[in-house]
């Protein structure tokens, strides 16, 4: 009799539980290549759910990985705002002018209405693509910026510091007004299919703000917002450090943290111990620059650290791949990982099985 | 410790704080023998760097490394209004985000440089054509580049073919996210020199203009 062979979805499952399952899952978090996987520029391929659909699944068999990602680009909460988004054409879409350009614009702010406007539409509808293909076979990756987050596109980053250091009540009042958002557009997602969501909040990072800092802001909208969202969360520092906050994370309530390429991947799985599964951390950037000899070394060095007892999943740093990555170099990491990353894992992932 | 660490440890202390009043107190009690310009060479680009230097490494947030550039930005500001004799006699430099709206490392290393003492043009946002005729025409010859993604660091090659096709001898000084990520990235681009947080960029210019001297 043939082995019953494990879903995706059963497989993400088990290593949540921080246990085993019959491989290490690894999400490649690609959003722009299925753009590429159609023949679209970049901007056709996000102006239909129907490209997205198409384009995650067919990601999804070229590189048997073990996620779909409905993200389409961070500044579609910002287009939600009213405000511009940027198309490249070998690139991310990229946010445009702020859309709060003083303080008198923090007070004016609303809450867009997730379900009537029309770039939110489309990726609720891509959602409802995604799940129709799969069901509950392979999980649905929703994205949310975290209120907390969310300032540094609509008000530009500097401004924003001035605002959290020197302006607390609008500071607040800013929070107020993002979170009824975020909490809104995420059960949206949710509601549409989405399995978990991912929550980017590199602000939250120690490379953006002190610890100190961060337990009276960015932690506190966490546990706030995290509460208030009905299914799983994965906190994502988006190539941010945070080993020093990893408990603090972990007492947000979410279920998962990505982390960053400039950590120890070893001390950070140990710090997430039975607390948090663990996504990363190959570079990005690097990739784009990689051999196929390069990426399996890299997936194997990372299985190796960070892969035993389950509680991880393979991914890149920073929650999304750049377009400039090749294909064989994705294809090699996932070459690799389903060659190295059967558990129980090899005694030495180095070469020598 | 003598008076100079004491110094250093205090403004470093009140910049961590963002306590404005503090470090201008420090500033204010600095000594008659001690000129501005000296005060910035001896103390606030020291501090700054070592700041600098704590964010790379990790113990320190980059929104305390901004705060004390505009901190300091301020406080030289005062002492060393644009127009001072004291600034230095620098090549004729501009600074720029190429194709991003997102202006923070662009902010804290103008503020580092006119904390120490040079006086920059700001192209604020700009595209390659755009920024290659500005170079040209305000005759610049120090170019400070901040990107945040990728796309616009790859862009830079471009800027450096564009000034190499209309004969701009300029040193091009780049940083931002994707340099750090990648530390072949800035070679590959074309750029002279990377600076992996704001305070590098002082050393790097003094650097260059000794050598060119």
């Amino acid at each position: 009799m043939s082995p019953v062979s494990t879903t995706s979805m059963q497989r993400v499952l088990t290593t949540l539980g921080h246990r085993e399952p019959d491989r290490v899952p690894f999400f490649l978090l690609l959003t722009l290549h299925g753009a590429k996987e159609l023949g679209l520029s970049i901007k056709t391929y996000f102006s239909t759910p129907e490209h997205v659909v198409e384009g995650q699944m067919r990601l999804l068999a070229k590189y048997r990985h073990d996620c779909l990602y409905s993200f389409f680009y961070a500044p579609v909460e910002i287009e939600a705002f009213g405000g511009e988004v940027m198309f490249v054409d070998d690139g991310p879409p990229n946010s445009g002018e702020p859309v709060i350009k003083t303080h008198q614009d923090i007070r004016n702010l609303t809450v867009p209405d997730v379900e009537n406007t029309p770039c939110l539409a489309r990726v609720l509808a891509a959602t409802r693509g995604l799940r129709d293909r799969v069901r509950d076979q392979v999980p649905i990756i929703g994205v949310v910026m975290s209120p907390f987050s969310l300032p540094v596109m609509q008000m530009g980053f500097d401004r924003y510091l001035d605002l959290m250091f020197e302006q607390p009540d609008l500071f607040s009042h800013l929070m107020k007004i993002n979170q009824a958002f975020c909490v809104q557009w995420a059960n949206a997602q949710l509601a549409a299919g989405a399995t978990a969501i991912c929550y980017f909040d590199p602000v939250s990072s120690t490379t953006i703000t002190t610890r100190k800092m961060y337990l009276k802001t960015g932690f506190e909208v966490a546990c706030q917002t995290l509460a208030q969202i009905n299914g799983p969360t994965a906190t994502h520092m988006a190539s941010g450090r945070c080993l020093p906050i990893l408990q603090d994370i972990a007492d947000t309530g979410t279920a998962a943290v990505g982390v960053s390429c400039l950590e120890d991947i070893r001390a950070v799985k140990a710090a997430c111990k039975n607390k948090l599964t663990v996504m990363g951390n190959l570079n990005g950037i690097e990739m784009r620059r990689w051999s196929v000899e390069q990426a399996e070394n890299h997936v194997k060095d990372l299985i190796a650290k960070a892969g035993a007892g389950g509680g991880f999943i393979l991914s890149d740093n920073h929650g999304e791949i750049p377009f400039q990555v090749p294909d064989e170099v994705l294809m090699a990491i996932s070459d690799s990982v389903h060659r190295w990353g059967k558990y129980p894992l090899p005694t030495d992932v180095s070469g020598k099985e | 410790m003598d008076d100079r660490d004491k110094m250093l440890n205090a403004f470093e202390r009140a910049l961590l704080d963002v306590d404005r009043l503090a470090a201008r107190q420090v500033m204010e009690q600095r000594g008659r023998d001690m000129r501005p310009i000296r005060f910035v060479e001896k103390v606030v680009l020291p501090v700054l760097e070592q700041l600098g230097a704590g964010w790379q490494d990790g113990p320190l947030a980059l929104s305390q490394v901004y705060m004390a550039g505009r901190i300091c930005e301020e406080l030289i500001d005062e002492m060393l209004p644009p127009a001072d004799p004291s600034r230095k006699n620098q090549p004729r430099m501009a600074i720029c985000i190429l194709e991003d709206h997102h202006a923070l490392g662009k902010v804290m290393v103008y503020a580092v440089l006119r904390s120490g003492g040079f006086d920059l043009l700001d192209y604020g946002v700009v595209g390659v054509d755009d920024l290659v005729a500005r170079v040209q025409a305000d005759r610049v010859k120090v170019l400070l580049i901040s990107v945040l993604m990728l796309p616009s660091a790859l862009k830079i090659k471009s800027v450096r073919q564009k000034l190499m096709d209309r004969e701009c001898d300029v040193t091009l000084i780049v940083g931002g996210a994707p340099f750090r990520f990648d530390d072949q990235l800035w070679q590959a681009v074309g750029a002279d020199v990377m600076c992996e947080n704001a305070s590098d960029v002082v050393p790097a210019i003094e650097k260059m203009m000794e050598e060119k001297r």
